[in-house]
C-alpha cells in the first residue's frame, strides 16, 4: 500500500510540474543554471571515469582474447560495442545517479526542511514547476550529451591504452572501430541515457521534494534516492534490452 | 481583513483545529498566542494556504481563498508577505538576491528601479550595506530583517510572521516587534503573527486570539489580556514563576485597594 500511494505522490509531482510559468525568463535563467551544475558540474568525474572504463576494457579484453585466430583488431570492436551499449550509458548513469541524484535531494529537501519551498509557494510560484521541471529538463538535455561524451572517450582512453601498454597498435585497433558499425548501438545507447536521465532527475527530486523532520532525514532520503535510482536503472537497463535488442 | 469560519483541520485520527472562528482586523496586528501543540502554526498554515482545511472558509477581502481558481489564488498570494521561523532566506543568493527574487518574478520593473525598491527596503528594516552578503554571514535577527524586506518588496496587503522572536535576543525582539507593528500602520496592512512571547504579546497585541487545545479560547487586546478571568490563559500568560509572583502581588493590591 505505501508503495502505490508513494507511486501516486510521485506522478502527482510529475503531472503538478505542467503549469504555466510565472515568469519564463526567470524559469529559463534557473533552467540555465540546472543545466551548468548538472552539465558542467559532472563533467570531470564522467572524463576520468570514461576514459579508464575504455582503458581497463582494452585491457581486459586483451587478457581474454588468446586465440591467434581472432584478429587484435577485434579489440577495438569489443571495446566501441561495450562502451557504446552498456558502459557509457549504464555505468556512467550509475555515477551520476550518485553525483547528480544526491545533490537533487538534498538541495531540495534542505529547501523543504529550512521553509524554503514554503517561501516560494506563498509568493505564489508553483514550487514543481520552478524547482523540479528545471532539474529534469537540464538532465534531459545534458546527461545524454555526457554519455556520448563518454563513449567517445571511452573508445579514445582504451585505444590509448592500447597503444601505451603495446597490446595493439593504434591503426590496427582503429581498423576494429571501424568494422561491422550498426548506428542502431547509438539509437539503443541514447534510448537508454534518456530514460535513466529521467530516472536519476526524478526520482531524487521526489525524494528531496517530500522530505519531512530535519536534517538526518535529508541525508537519509538523499541515501534512498541514490539506491531508488541506481535500482530503477538497472531494471530500465534489463528491460529496454530485452524490448529492443 | 482576513475571515475564519467553521476552520476544522485534522492529520489522520487527530484533530488540530476544531470550528476556529476569527476575524484578523486591517492596519493592526493581530497575534495568534498560546502554548506549543495548541494549533497556531496549524492555523496560520491554513489561513495562508499551505494546509488545505478539512472544512471551513478562510476568505481575504470577500475572497474566499477555496473558490478561487488556480490562477486567482497565485494572484491572492503575490498580495501575502510572510515571515517564517527560520526567516527562509535562499541560501544560494545574496541578501540583495533575495529581495529581488520577488521583483524579478512577478514585476517588469526595470533593474534601476528595483535597486532603488531594494534599497528603500533595506533601509526601511534598518539593514543598509549588507547587499552582498550571504544568508550564512548574517545574525538571527539580520535574517529576520531581511525576511521581513523581502515579504514587504511587493506592497503586500497581508503580512503573516510565523514566531518572529523565536531564537532572539529581548533586544532584538523588541526591535523586529516595533519594526512589525511600524509596517503594519505604516502599509496599512493585515498583519498576523503567531507566538508565544508575552513581550510581543504586550507590545503589539492590538488584537489577541488565544488558542487551547485547537479552539479558539480567548480573544481581545493586550489591555485585557492582563485582567482576563480565563483560567486557560492565565496559566498560560502566568506560567513563569516571576510571572505568578507579579499576578500575586496584583491580587494583594486589588484586595487593599478593596479593603480601603
Amino acid at each position: 500500500m505505501k508503495f502505490f500511494s508513494k507511486f501516486g505522490q510521485y506522478l502527482l509531482m510529475l503531472k503538478g510540474m505542467f503549469t504555466r510559468p510565472e515568469n519564463p525568463k526567470m524559469y529559463w535563467k534557473e533552467f540555465m543554471h540546472q543545466c551548468v551544475e548538472i552539465g558542467i558540474g559532472s563533467l570531470p568525474i564522467v572524463v576520468i571515469i570514461s576514459l579508464f572504463l575504455g582503458a581497463v576494457t582494452t585491457v581486459q579484453t586483451a587478457y581474454q582474447l588468446v586465440s591467434p585466430l581472432v584478429p587484435a583488431s577485434t579489440i577495438g570492436q569489443i571495446v566501441r560495442d561495450s562502451m557504446i551499449l552498456e558502459l557509457s550509458p549504464t555505468v556512467v548513469s550509475i555515477v551520476l545517479a550518485g553525483v547528480v541524484g544526491s545533490k537533487i535531494a538534498s538541495e531540495l529537501g534542505n529547501m523543504r526542511i529550512s521553509e524554503q519551498i514554503d517561501a516560494l509557494e506563498i509568493m505564489g510560484i508553483n514550487t514543481k514547476t520552478y524547482l523540479v521541471l528545471p532539474k529534469i529538463l537540464a538532465a534531459l538535455l545534458m546527461i545524454p550529451g555526457l554519455i556520448v561524451l563518454s563513449a567517445f572517450l571511452g573508445i579514445w582512453g582504451g585505444r590509448t591504452a592500447a597503444n601505451l601498454s603495446n597490446i595493439v597498435a593504434s591503426d590496427i585497433f582503429d581498423v576494429g572501430l571501424r568494422s561491422n558499425f550498426s548506428a542502431f548501438n547509438v539509437y539503443f545507447a541514447l534510448t537508454k541515457a534518456y530514460t535513466f536521465s529521467f530516472i536519476i532527475s526524478s526520482v531524487p527530486a521526489y525524494y528531496g521534494y517530500f522530505v519531512t523532520g530535519g536534517s538526518l532525514e535529508i541525508g537519509r532520503s538523499s541515501t534512498t534516492s541514490v539506491i531508488v535510482s541506481c535500482i530503477l536503472i538497472l531494471i530500465a537497463d534489463y528491460a529496454l534490452a530485452a524490448l529492443l535488442i | 481583513m482576513i475571515e475564519i469560519k467553521n476552520l476544522k483541520k485534522s492529520f489522520g485520527n487527530k484533530t488540530i483545529l476544531h470550528d476556529v472562528n476569527v476575524v484578523m482586523e486591517t492596519g493592526k496586528c493581530n497575534l495568534i498566542i498560546g502554548s506549543s501543540g495548541s494549533g497556531k502554526t496549524v492555523l496560520l498554515k491554513c489561513i495562508v494556504g499551505l494546509f488545505t482545511p478539512d472544512s471551513g472558509v478562510v476568505s481575504y477581502d470577500g475572497q474566499v481563498m477555496t473558490d478561487l481558481s488556480v490562477e486567482e489564488k497565485k494572484l491572492l498570494r503575490q498580495q501575502i508577505g510572510m515571515l517564517f521561523q527560520g526567516s527562509a532566506l535562499f541560501d544560494s543568493m545574496t541578501v540583495e538576491q533575495n529581495i529581488k527574487f520577488p521583483l524579478d518574478m512577478f514585476t517588469t520593473l526595470g533593474h534601476r528601479d528595483k535597486m532603488k525598491k531594494i534599497d528603500e527596503v533595506l533601509q526601511r528594516v534598518n539593514m543598509v550595506g549588507v547587499n552582498k552578503k550571504f544568508p550564512a554571514e548574517i545574525s538571527g535577527g539580520m535574517k529576520k530583517r531581511v525576511g521581513i524586506a523581502r515579504s514587504i518588496v511587493l506592497n503586500p496587503k497581508y503580512l503573516f510572521c510565523d514566531e518572529p522572536n523565536s531564537g532572539l535576543d529581548p533586544q532584538t525582539s523588541l526591535v523586529i516587534d516595533k519594526l512589525i507593528q511600524d509596517i503594519t500602520v505604516e502599509y496599512n496592512i493585515t498583519t498576523v503573527v503567531v507566538t508565544h512571547d508575552m513581550n510581543s504579546v504586550m507590545e503589539i497585541g492590538e488584537h489577541i486570539f488565544y488558542m487551547y487545545q485547537g479552539r479558539k479560547q480567548w480573544e481581545g487586546s493586550n489591555k485585557d489580556i492582563i485582567h482576563s478571568k480565563d483560567e486557560k490563559l492565565n496559566e498560560f500568560i502566568f506560567a513563569s514563576d516571576f510571572l505568578q509572583d507579579a499576578k500575586q502581588m496584583r491580587m494583594i493590591e486589588a484586595e487593599q485597594h478593596n479593603k480601603e
